[in-house]
């Protein structure tokens, strides 16, 4: 990819909201697909995975064998940014999965599923984005958060307040960026930009 | 409009700057993380296991299934609370449980137990034939049946924050969900033709709020997300809703009143995911034992539908 042309980003549409994510990476200017089958990754230079059920997605990419060329993919360098559900699928390791529950993986980190708790406990709130000049609305939904992170994951925002107060909430790894919120609820469109320009830069 | 909380509207909480729970955003945010998602009836956890394994979203907690409830008779009430939690224990997945039309004790009962959406359900036997329950007063959330779009407003109007269509539960017959998804989905193409000056009397006709049909006028869709419910048994039922403009999907009695309960939910999903492709759908649709037997609909007396109950 060159930074000439208008780079194709897809979204990963087994389950989840596919169309909020759709509509952010439009509003930054880039071509925005969806992604149901092996060929769909093809044309794509970058990924969205979206908020949702993370068993859900892991079961039918498993069905649909979508797993191994996600990983595939993934490890050859294409960028991918994952919220929430998403986050989980990027994660190399989980906790409070389902038995044999399995992620995509490629950021060395430990995240808790639905850690926050359960609905009554999903809440938005100000959270410090690094590279973001000014505080980022964030939504957390039955959100999970991240435990550890390897060396090379770097911390891009923390819970502010509250019980949770210091929990890890995004990260990026290299070409590889996920959060425990949804963006795409917000139209609060940094988060994709900051994830547009891992794409042109890859 | 004038009794929404302001803090309930979505367009103010990027005003909310401390941790907010039960707003409007992560109620309506909730059931945007459902879509494209199965949500499936449980009456055990060994069942809601099933659900999770099968890749359901989400398991409505129940003590009958619509068929039984409507075998049974009797006044139907809102799970016993030791059910719902031996069946939120059970999954990882979210849970919701139903309480009666306008039984707002029995929402706050499932609120405080922790149950993850409310189904202010025309299933259970009303508990008012008045008012429905002020969505807006909890932190949980809540879905309601539509039979129409006037009728999916006026539940958003009292905070809803997932529609689904009401179909005929518990007969395996999709009739009436088709008649309600159809006609939402005309309405809302309709509305979307009008002149602005023309949405007040539209608002009249459709008993909703002025602002809430100016909204979906403008949009092209519900402010929240729309699912389908009542009689879906199959595959194939599953992707029909999807092309009808649902946005996910209830099987209520459609998956343990069969065969191969296992099979069937996984097919379902696999469906609802790809509900656009008929190859995919007709490979799930293989092998599946039988469905539910079903109720063709003009054998049902007017006292046994359960889709006219709320207005």
């Amino acid at each position: 990819m060159t930074t000439e042309t208008t780079p194709v980003i897809g979204v990963l549409a087994l389950q989840g909201d596919v169309r909020e994510h759709l509509r952010a990476l439009e509003t930054c200017g880039v071509r925005a697909v969806t992604v149901r089958h092996a060929d769909d990754l093809e044309r794509v230079s970058g990924l969205v995975i979206p908020g949702g059920e993370s068993t859900t997605m892991w079961r039918l990419a498993t069905t649909f064998e979508l797993m191994e060329p996600l990983r595939k993919r993934i490890e050859g360098g294409m960028p991918a940014y994952g919220s929430c559900a998403g986050m989980i699928m990027l994660a190399d390791r989980i906790l409070d999965g389902i038995d044999g529950q399995e992620t995509i993986g490629g950021i060395d980190m430990t995240v808790r599923r639905n850690a926050f708790g359960r609905q009554v406990d999903s809440f938005e709130a100000d959270v410090s984005f690094h590279g973001l000049d000014t505080p980022y609305h964030a939504v957390f939904i039955r959100a999970p958060w991240v435990e550890r992170v390897g060396e090379d994951c770097e911390v891009l925002a923390s819970v502010a307040t509250g019980a949770a107060a210091g929990r890890i909430v995004a990260v990026r790894q290299g070409h590889l960026l996920a959060t425990a919120f949804h963006p795409e609820l917000t139209g609060d469109t940094r988060v994709h930009r900051y994830f547009v320009e891992l794409v042109k830069e890859a | 409009m004038s009794t929404t909380p302001a803090s309930a509207q979505p367009e103010n909480s990027a005003t909310v700057t401390g941790p907010a729970t039960g707003t409007a955003r992560v109620k309506r945010g909730m059931a945007e993380m459902l879509k494209g998602g199965v949500i499936m009836d449980v009456v055990t956890a060994e069942q809601a296991k099933i659900a999770e394994d099968a890749g359901g979203v989400a398991v409505m907690a129940l003590e009958r299934v619509p068929a039984d409830i409507r075998a049974e008779g009797g006044v139907a009430r809102m799970s016993d609370p030791d059910l719902i939690d031996s069946i939120v224990s059970a999954v990882s997945i979210p849970v919701m449980a139903k309480c009666r039309i306008g039984h707002f004790a029995e929402a706050q009962v499932l609120q405080a137990i922790g149950v993850d959406y409310v189904d202010e359900s025309e299933v259970l036997t009303p508990a008012d034939e008045a008012h429905h329950i002020d969505k807006w007063a909890f932190t949980v959330p809540f879905v309601c049946g539509a039979t129409n779009l006037g009728e999916a407003l006026r539940r958003i109007g009292e905070g809803a924050a997932m529609i689904r269509s009401k179909g005929e539960a518990g007969t395996g017959n999709v009739v009436e969900a088709t008649r309600h998804m159809r006609g939402i989905g005309a309405e809302m193409r309709r509305l979307s033709t009008l002149r602005g000056d023309e949405l007040y009397a539209a608002a009249k006709e459709l008993a909703a709020p002025y602002e809430l049909v100016a909204e979906v006028a403008r949009a092209g869709k519900l402010p929240v997300v729309l699912f389908t419910a009542g009689g879906i048994a199959t595959p194939a039922d599953a992707a029909m809703m999807m092309q009808l403009g649902a946005e996910g999907v209830f099987v209520g009695s459609g998956i343990f009143k069969s065969g191969d309960p296992a099979a069937r939910a996984a097919a379902i999903v696999k469906a609802t995911t790809f509900y656009d492709d008929a190859d995919v759908v007709a490979k799930v649709s293989r092998g599946l034992g039988g469905a539910m037997v079903g109720i063709n609909l003009d054998t049902l007396s007017e006292d046994q539908r359960l889709a006219v109950r709320g207005w």
